[in-house]
């Protein structure tokens, strides 16, 4: 097991930040702690890197039960969501810092470093200072820096939360080749859940202290636990009292068996998607539809329509090659 | 004028009378510096060499002249070194922890500002005095307090603690505590974390609180003057000479000591100002 928590349990001011944590993350999966703010996602992290002293509980990392252990013997990577940078080193003396701290001889130093520069695309940059910069740029230094001293565990804190909506899509996509590459078991703290979804291969769900759920983004998509998590993941809407995803309904004709009668009340088109309202007796339900089965359907307001649950469409066939 | 409608007038308008505030407002502080400091420290200097190089040399070179030199220095290293070691402990302190009596500390740093020197000499004086407890129980031990260099130490210190201590804290806060523990996560201990990533990082803060502290260390009159007894050739500072100089109609050796405390404060702070990048790189 890469890293094993133990009913943790945290209060600060009598504020219970987790309460009676457990959770396990699998060496080398790359986990994303999903959550939302002040849910006890960032302070779980800190724990795990010793940053922060659970008020109970136990934390073991790769095996080790690190619970009393100093940060600096827990053997963590840990990424800043505002980078920590050391503004008075170069960029090559930042990643260097815990290879130096090690007392590494000067050339092994050197050509680790000058290694990880490459890794994270920022060789050219290694005689800057962090000021000079861009915020992706100085995420990846801290990503680097990181990564030199060779860490059991990768601790990643909001790690795109400070970055413009373009750098973090890109960065998304490049942290998850980095961990293809490196393979080192990585959690990391977000509250958007695009972006867990995008990048992690698990996803545990935080919120008031607790775990909500635990599993893949599919399972937790599909199978949401709760109906929290089936919020927090993707659009709810009700129909007849019932959270469903407004993308598994369906208009039909209003006098259709099983389907809710209903009035139109708006079409709204956002591009390809295509938005419905429809007042029902159990109040308003929004459907989804793209914009052919809208164009198809040819809703407008005021329409007397039925929603239903769409079927379950038909799987497609997997490749003969998965099925041997 | 180039552009003819109204608006455009407006806005010149409002130019010019922004441009007219901001002159006036610069001669009003100009003229107050100068006025309050500029004109009688220039006229400070001019005096001192009113009789020539060789006179201020005579003075400055007067046996009791150097003797209280020595004194001041000795007294400024001390006082210096002590709130330097305090002044940094002190903030990271304040910056750093949680602890009882946090906030009445916070308040009570800045209190030696508020209160007179010479109270506070009469202050040390009540504490280490020769006749009390304390100052006894020293006494026998052959520690000498008051009249004698250990209570003026202490007496500068107690007027220039808040220095160090008001440079760095800010310093401090502004640079948050993520670096330090990013520096513990890759395997520093704390006292490396202070030394590689801390220290750094306030050090031209700290060097000011520092030329600040020997600045005032050197400079200061009442809470010594009280403390030291000011005996000639045995407990009087440079400060002191001045006072007593001019005093004894001396008035020559009182401009050429008060021209070289003034010099060396001056030259520390324009050294610094030279040292120190711009702005950080």
């Amino acid at each position: 097991m890469g890293i094993s928590v133990r009913n943790v349990t945290k209060r600060f001011d009598g504020f219970v930040a987790l309460d009676d944590v457990s959770i396990d993350i699998p060496s080398g999966s790359l986990t994303a702690l999903l959550g939302p703010s002040g849910g006890g996602k960032t302070t779980l992290l800190r724990v795990i890197a010793g940053l922060e002293t659970p008020d109970s509980g136990e934390v073991e990392i790769a095996g080790t039960n690190s619970t009393q252990l100093p940060p600096q013997r827990r053997n963590v990577g840990f990424v800043f969501q505002h980078y920590a940078a050391f503004k008075h080193m170069t960029v090559f003396n930042n990643v260097a810092f815990g290879l130096s701290i090690r007392h590494r001889p000067k050339a092994d130093i050197k050509k680790r470093v000058t290694e990880l520069l490459e890794l994270v695309h920022i060789e050219h940059l290694a005689d800057r200072y962090p000021a000079q910069l861009s915020g992706g740029q100085r995420q990846r230094m801290a990503l680097a820096r990181a990564l030199a001293v060779e860490p059991e565990v990768l601790l990643l804190d909001e790690p795109f939360g400070a970055l413009d909506a373009q750098v973090r899509k890109e960065l998304r996509v490049w942290l998850r080749r980095l961990h293809d590459e490196v393979h080192v078991t990585t959690a990391f703290v977000t509250h958007d859940q695009e972006e867990a979804m995008d990048v992690a291969g698990r996803i545990v769900v935080i919120a008031n202290g607790k775990i909500e759920q635990t599993g893949t983004p599919d399972e937790l998509y599909d199978e949401p636990a709760s109906e929290f998590v089936m919020s927090f993941l993707g659009p709810v809407t009700r129909l007849q009292g019932r959270p469903v995803r407004p993308h598994d309904l369906e208009i039909v004709p209003p006098s259709t068996a099983g389907a809710v009668p209903g009035k139109v009340e708006r079409v709204v088109r956002l591009g390809f998607e295509v938005r419905v309202d429809v007042a029902t007796d159990d109040g308003e339900v929004w459907v989804q539809l793209t914009r052919g089965d809208a164009d198809r359907l040819a809703v407008t307001s005021g329409t007397a329509v039925g929603v239903r649950l769409a079927l379950q469409g038909e799987a497609i066939p997997a490749p003969a090659t998965a099925q041997a | 004028m180039p552009c003819n409608d109204g608006a455009g007038a407006v806005a010149d308008a409002s130019r010019t009378s922004t441009a007219a505030s901001r002159i006036g407002l610069r001669t009003v502080a100009l003229a107050y510096v100068g006025l309050i400091l500029l004109l009688p420290v220039g006229l400070l200097f001019w005096r001192t060499f009113e009789n020539g190089v060789g006179e201020v040399w005579n003075q400055l070179t007067d046996p009791s002249a150097l003797h209280a030199f020595r004194i001041t220095l000795i007294v400024a290293f001390f006082a210096v070194l002590g709130n330097t070691i305090f002044g940094l402990g002190a903030s990271v302190l304040l910056v750093r922890h949680q602890f009882p009596g946090k906030r009445v500390l916070n308040a009570r740093i800045d209190l030696p500002f508020a209160v007179s020197p010479v109270v506070v000499g009469l202050a040390l004086i009540l504490v280490y005095g020769p006749h009390t407890s304390s100052g006894g129980w020293l006494a026998d031990r052959g520690v000498d307090v008051i009249f004698a260099v250990p209570g003026m130490v202490i007496a500068t210190i107690f007027v220039s603690l808040p220095l160090v201590v008001r440079e760095v804290v800010p310093v401090l806060q502004e640079i948050g505590d993520e670096q330090e523990q990013a520096a513990w996560t890759l395997g520093a201990s704390r006292p490396q974390t202070f030394r590689r990533i801390t220290l750094p990082a306030i050090r031209w803060a700290l060097a000011y609180g520092v030329v600040l502290t020997l600045a005032r260390a050197l400079g200061e009159f009442g809470a010594v003057a009280v403390v030291s007894g000011n005996v000639i050739d045995k407990t009087q500072t440079a400060p002191l000479y001045v006072g007593s100089a001019y005093q004894n109609f001396n008035q020559q050796g009182a401009y050429a000591v008060a021209f070289a405390l003034a010099l060396i404060a001056i030259l520390a702070l324009v050294v610094l100002n030279l040292l120190r990048p711009k702005e950080h790189a």
